[in-house]
């Protein structure tokens, strides 16, 4: 036996020995990514739910796929997912050949792809939602919309740096503050950019608490600020049974595009309202939601791979999405203060700002500002009109690219 | 038109119609809501309506005024607690809980004294 031989056999195998190779140290600056991104999500605590696994799975994609050593050991394999898409290709959009080669983030992967985990997220989130601050303010879904200013405006922005139009498409929907349609959206339009996307969307929601005060204090006035909003009317259990019917029939005949989201978020809240399917609720909202985020996390965390990460469009998307996140930002204050005169200085202006969905955080930072110029103000419920308002426009945004470009 | 290689005028215009789109969709979506919404009221009004005609009013003696905060819509009952306090403590709890106020449901709040 030549045991120096095998020695050496082993560390040509071995990942420390890629790192010297071709290619090799592109590997060890995306490992070293992961590690900041768990850093972010576990010690700074950004959306830990989803940063958790997307690092790591960035993590275990790196660590066991090296262009030098080939795919034998890889849980992620890009060129399948090449192949997948490439209408040239004899495995064009081919299922079979993915599954008959791949490796684990793969299979998981064919839930991104498939669209199936955004769409069951959103059946979560709307499990988990009361829509019943918008109902007894339908006036807040002008807000939703005026906080999607920045989906339109990234978009424009991505056109001007050079992306294509489905690449500037996904760009723009991180403005519609919303990781799930972010992610259903790229998966449908820009696949390769979906790593920079995903990370790119769910990091500025993380980090709304500090992006959106100082806008809000720059876009309205004191005393807009220290407006008290009167109590809204009680909204009957009918009310809210119908609700999710009305919206799934309505948007969807509209724009039948946004079906798989909206016809998912809707599902979900009437499982919510209806009284008589509270277990579904419940599994909907826990252990489902739970699972899926699992497989979406970790798989979408798996897409990025050094050739797809480390490029000059990272940056770009970076800089792009915290533009989408401000101008979506300023977009709601804008139509905050527009209701503000229009209603008689009656709305507080700072309510705007959560049309840019981020349930329910956006409605928290209102809550919040609101309250360090009124210390009476409770701004938050006034504000979840809005922010839920703000998802199904963010859908809406996302149904209109998608029959653009798709 | 070109999709993928989209020219600039063609984008702002995108981004234009786009913007209106989703401006009517919920303007749309808001007046069903609004119609919905009067809908309700009118039959809850109409129902509340037939009862009080349906069954005959009895005279019933005034009972005391229940110790209510002021504003709310709930039953909570405050022991040397002031409103102002109280409506604080249960934003401070709703925010901690990550739960909208109106989901809890805040039965007493009373004040322990050393």
């Amino acid at each position: 036996m030549d045991i120096l031989g095998t020695l050496q056999n082993l560390w040509l195998e071995s990942g420390f020995s890629a790192f010297f190779m071709a290619g090799g140290w592109k590997n060890l600056v995306m490992i070293l990514i992961a590690f900041v991104l768990l850093y972010l999500g576990i010690v700074k605590k950004f959306e830990p739910l989803l940063l958790c696994g997307i690092a790591f799975g960035c993590l275990l994609s790196n660590l066991s796929y090296f262009v030098s050593l080939g795919d034998t050991n890889a849980l992620y394999h890009p060129e399948l997912w090449a192949e997948f898409l490439d209408s040239t290709s004899p495995y064009y959009h081919s299922y079979g050949h993915i599954m008959a080669h791949c490796g684990l983030l793969d299979f998981l992967y064919i839930g991104v792809k498939a669209g199936i985990y955004p769409s069951l997220i959103f059946m979560g989130v709307g499990a988990m939602t009361d829509f019943g601050p918008l109902l007894s303010n339908p006036k807040s879904l002008i807000l939703g919309a005026a906080a999607q200013l920045g989906v339109f405006v990234a978009f424009f922005g991505a056109i001007l740096l050079g992306f294509t139009g489905p690449q500037a498409a996904s760009i723009g929907i991180i403005g519609g503050a919303d990781g799930p349609t972010a992610i259903y959206l790229t998966t449908k339009l820009a696949p390769e950019l979906l790593g920079p996307i995903a990370i790119a969307a769910y990091s500025y929601m993380a980090l709304i608490p500090l992006i959106q005060p100082p806008l809000m204090k720059l876009f309205t006035t004191e005393e807009m600020r220290k407006v008290r909003m009167e109590q809204t009317r009680e909204v009957s259990k009918t009310e809210k049974i119908l609700f999710p019917i009305v919206v799934s029939t309505f948007v969807i005949l509209l724009l039948p595009s946004t079906a798989p989201l909206v016809g998912c978020l809707m599902l979900g809240n009437l499982f919510r309202e209806t009284g008589v399917t509270d277990r579904l609720s419940d599994t909907a909202q826990n252990a489902l939601m739970n699972i899926v985020t699992i497989f979406l996390a970790t798989s979408v965390g798996a897409t990025m791979t050094a050739e797809s990460f480390l490029n000059i469009k990272t940056i770009y998307i970076i800089v792009l999405g915290l533009i989408a996140f401000s101008i979506s930002t300023i977009g709601g204050l804008t139509g905050g203060v527009i209701m503000y005169y229009a209603s008689g200085k009656k709305i507080n202006p700072l309510i705007g700002s959560a049309g840019v969905s981020a349930v329910p955080m956006a409605a928290r930072v209102s809550q919040d500002v609101g309250r360090r110029y009124n210390k009476t103000n409770f701004l938050l419920m006034h504000a979840m009109g809005p922010n839920v308002a703000g998802v199904i426009g963010s859908a809406i945004a996302a149904g209109f690219l998608l029959s653009i470009f798709g | 038109m070109d999709l993928v290689n989209l020219q600039v005028g063609h984008a702002a215009r995108i981004a234009l119609l786009g913007y209106g789109v989703v401006f009517l969709g919920l303007l749309m979506l808001m007046i069903v809501i609004m119609i919905l919404g009067k809908v309700m009221i009118a039959s809850r009004k109409k129902a509340e309506t037939a009862a009080a005609v349906e069954v005959p009013v009895k005279e019933v003696p005034a009972e005391a005024p229940k110790a209510y905060a002021e504003g709310s819509a709930g039953e909570i009952k405050l022991y040397d607690t002031d409103p102002k306090d109280a409506a604080m403590i249960m934003a401070i709890v709703a925010n901690k809980l990550g739960k909208p106020i109106n989901e809890l449901r805040f039965k007493s709040i009373k004040e322990i004294k050393k």
